[in-house]
């Protein structure tokens, strides 16, 4: 994963509430095998609607989407993640999101911004017409006018973002301590193995 | 182990702690990981290109579901029938030469038993109580209807189960959704738990799971609690949690994977121990008094959207919140639906009775006691009955229910995941209204331009011999 620092451009201001990932990425671009190539058929409903954001030429490749409450809502599906990837989106400002998602987000990443309505709200305002920057070391979103808002990320999260960890490798490396969980639990619930 | 009271959720979670970070995150054991084909693929490729392999194949069970079309999969002659979608077929083919290269057992398109994972999984006693059950779909949190701890996952968190059987997680808070009293007449547990989303919202149990307790859940099936617990995530919930008791070890007891003999006893009794000890807390609690949940359906595009069936389409301005005010113009101008509408005179195209959702036996008689000696109307085009496993299906038919459908006009057809997301053939037409007994109303869920109102198995098949959104306790008398 590449690793994240520092988010600087264009947001679009998308701005809306349940923001599910069937919108994110429709279920018929599934059926790829590859990470790949998804930015296609991303926001493929809201790209349908005529003078939709996505089509403003001053968002083309924005690095950054502002939405409302509860975003990424649905299914599992880390394509999502991907086709904003694909996209060139790499931070999301939202009030929240749903926990799969961000989890998702931020295994490939995308730095889920978690700020309260009235920041998002100035956010969507400054978008429109001018860029702005996520900063994961300083957990700060700044514009050109001064704001200047402080989030919140679990360390454990920022820290795979900033350093771009490999959480399978950082994990197989506790292989011993994995181990003797399982034979704790062979030995207290010898039913669990015999599947 | 602290001796301060604990819920079901904390029981589950303390007895699978590998280990404990200073900052809170905690790697946690994973008991069963159930894989499909969708989310799978990028997972097994990251694994053959780092050169790992799958820790526990053993605890790992592989089956096809959203892709496979649910017409016959063998021909006469008995051989395959070819998937026409050419990336369906490569996405199904890909699993089919996963499974056996990483040692992964498999349940393949044409076995009796294959179905939809969240059916399989309890119907083979592969989900147990108190385990923790993993699988990249959202639709996971169906096995808390068993008390597991069940909950879907991205496909890096796939790869990372394959390698190394557990998942880095923070601890989540608990709320408890408490339904007391008496269901009226004609209320299913689908009407249960999208009466709980309409209260709690989309959003409402975000960074929770949610324990469902009171008699209602205590009374009601296996099956009805997977219904529920399937649908917690509909409320923002990462997994649900009705507690395992007797009526839960009935139907598990004698499963195929189920444990046997000494180990079914030593098992069932740790399972006892799990439920939540009195005086537990809970971050949360909502309390709904059964007496208040009628037959219901979704009106608009977000599972929160849900109204009694005695009721009409909403008035976007009646809502409080601007932003929703806002939401729900665009959902009433998707749906095609002009606000004051009485639910009940709005007619259907399309009927989906399946999903994992409501595709299990008892959901199927539950649709048949209306379709019997009726006739789908002329102004339906299409009413599909898509059994939620090849053992559900069988069972159907030995009960004569798949003669009734058919009688009754609908279509009979293999399992799988089919119109709940229309990756298969199966699709609701752009502009067409589908009365489905699945778990999303998302704007394109069931096909582009799809329209979906979700609904329990009795109130499709009634919607279906109607052809509008319609009362079922008006087509099934009390006494009846």
């Amino acid at each position: 994963m590449t690793p994240v620092r520092i988010v600087e451009g264009r947001a679009i201001p998308l701005g809306r509430k349940n923001i599910d990932t069937d919108v994110i990425i429709p279920a018929h671009y599934l059926k790829t095998i590859s990470r790949v190539g998804l930015g296609r058929g991303a926001f493929e409903t809201i790209r349908a609607e005529p003078g939709n954001l996505f089509d403003e030429p001053q968002f083309a490749r924005a690095p950054i989407l502002i939405a409302g409450d509860n975003f990424g809502c649905g299914s599992s599906r880390e394509h999502a993640a991907w086709a904003m990837l694909d996209m060139g989106i790499t931070a999301v400002i939202a009030p929240s999101y749903s926990d799969i998602f961000s989890g998702n987000a931020v295994k490939n990443g995308i730095v889920p911004v978690v700020l309260p309505q009235a920041a998002v709200d100035r956010l969507l305002e400054v978008a429109r017409d001018h860029p702005i920057t996520v900063d994961l070391e300083s957990c700060t979103v700044t514009t050109p006018f001064q704001d200047r808002f402080a989030f919140e990320m679990d360390p454990f999260r920022r820290e795979c973002l900033l350093g771009g960890l490999d959480e399978v490798g950082m994990t197989m490396a506790q292989g011993a301590r994995i181990d003797a969980y399982e034979r704790g639990a062979a030995a207290d619930r010898p039913w669990l193995s015999a599947a | 182990m602290s001796t301060k009271p604990r819920t079901l959720y904390e029981k589950i979670w303390d007895a699978h702690v590998v280990d404990r970070r200073d900052d809170g995150t905690c790697l946690i054991y994973i008991d069963r990981h159930l894989v499909h084909e969708v989310t799978s693929p990028q997972a097994f490729e990251a694994l053959r290109l780092a050169g790992r392999t799958v820790r526990r194949p053993d605890l790992t069970l592989a089956v096809p579901d959203h892709n496979l079309p649910t017409t016959p999969r063998v021909d006469a002659a008995g051989a395959r029938v070819p998937i026409a979608d050419m990336e369906s077929a490569q996405q199904l083919a890909a699993l089919e030469a996963n499974a056996p290269s990483f040692g992964i057992r498999y349940i393949g398109a044409t076995d009796a038993a294959q179905g939809i994972v969240h059916v399989v999984g309890p119907e083979q006693g592969f989900s147990l109580p108190g385990t923790t059950i993993v699988c990249g779909d959202s639709h996971t949190a169906c096995h808390g209807g068993i008390g597991a701890l069940a909950f879907g996952i991205g496909t890096s968190e796939v790869e990372h189960v394959l390698a190394t059987q557990t998942l880095l997680l923070q601890q989540s808070k608990t709320m408890e959704v408490r339904v007391e009293g008496t269901l009226g007449f004609g209320v299913s547990p689908k009407d249960v738990i999208l009466h709980i989303i309409g209260v709690i919202g989309a959003a409402g149990g975000t960074g929770y799971v949610i324990e469902y307790t009171g008699n209602v859940f205590r009374e009601m099936s296996v099956e009805g609690r997977l219904t529920v617990s399937n649908m917690s995530i509909e409320g923002g919930a990462r997994a649900g949690l009705v507690a395992a008791d007797d009526l839960t070890f009935a139907y598990l007891e004698g499963r195929p994977m189920a444990p046997k003999g000494a180990d079914w006893d030593a098992a069932v009794a740790w399972w006892r121990s799990l439920a939540t000890d009195p005086g537990a807390v809970y971050d949360k609690v909502v309390t709904i008094d059964a007496g208040d949940i009628a037959p219901s359906l979704t009106w608009g595009t977000s599972p929160e959207d849900v109204v009694a069936i005695t009721g009409a389409v909403p008035d976007p301005m009646s809502f409080a919140d601007p932003s929703k005010q806002e939401a729900a113009k665009k959902s009433l101008a998707y749906m095609g639906l002009t606000p004051g509408t009485r639910m009940q005179d709005v007619p259907v195209d399309s009927i989906f009775i399946g999903s994992c959702t409501n595709s299990r036996i008892e959901d199927l008689r539950a649709a048949a006691a209306v379709a019997r000696g009726r006739h789908v109307a002329a102004n339906v085009r299409q009413a599909l009955v898509v059994p939620g496993s090849g053992l559900v299906k069988r069972q159907a038919e030995a009960e004569g229910l798949d003669r009734i459908f058919i009688d009754a006009g609908f279509e009979w057809r293999e399992p799988g995941c089919s119109m709940c997301l229309a990756m298969n053939p199966d699709k609701v037409p752009p502009g067409d209204r589908c009365a489905s007994t699945s778990n999303r109303n998302f704007v394109g869920r069931q096909g582009p331009g799809a329209r979906t109102h979700l609904v329990s198995p009795a109130m499709a098949a009634a919607a279906a011999v109607t052809g509008h959104l319609a009362d079922v306790r008006e087509l099934v008398g009390e006494a009846a």
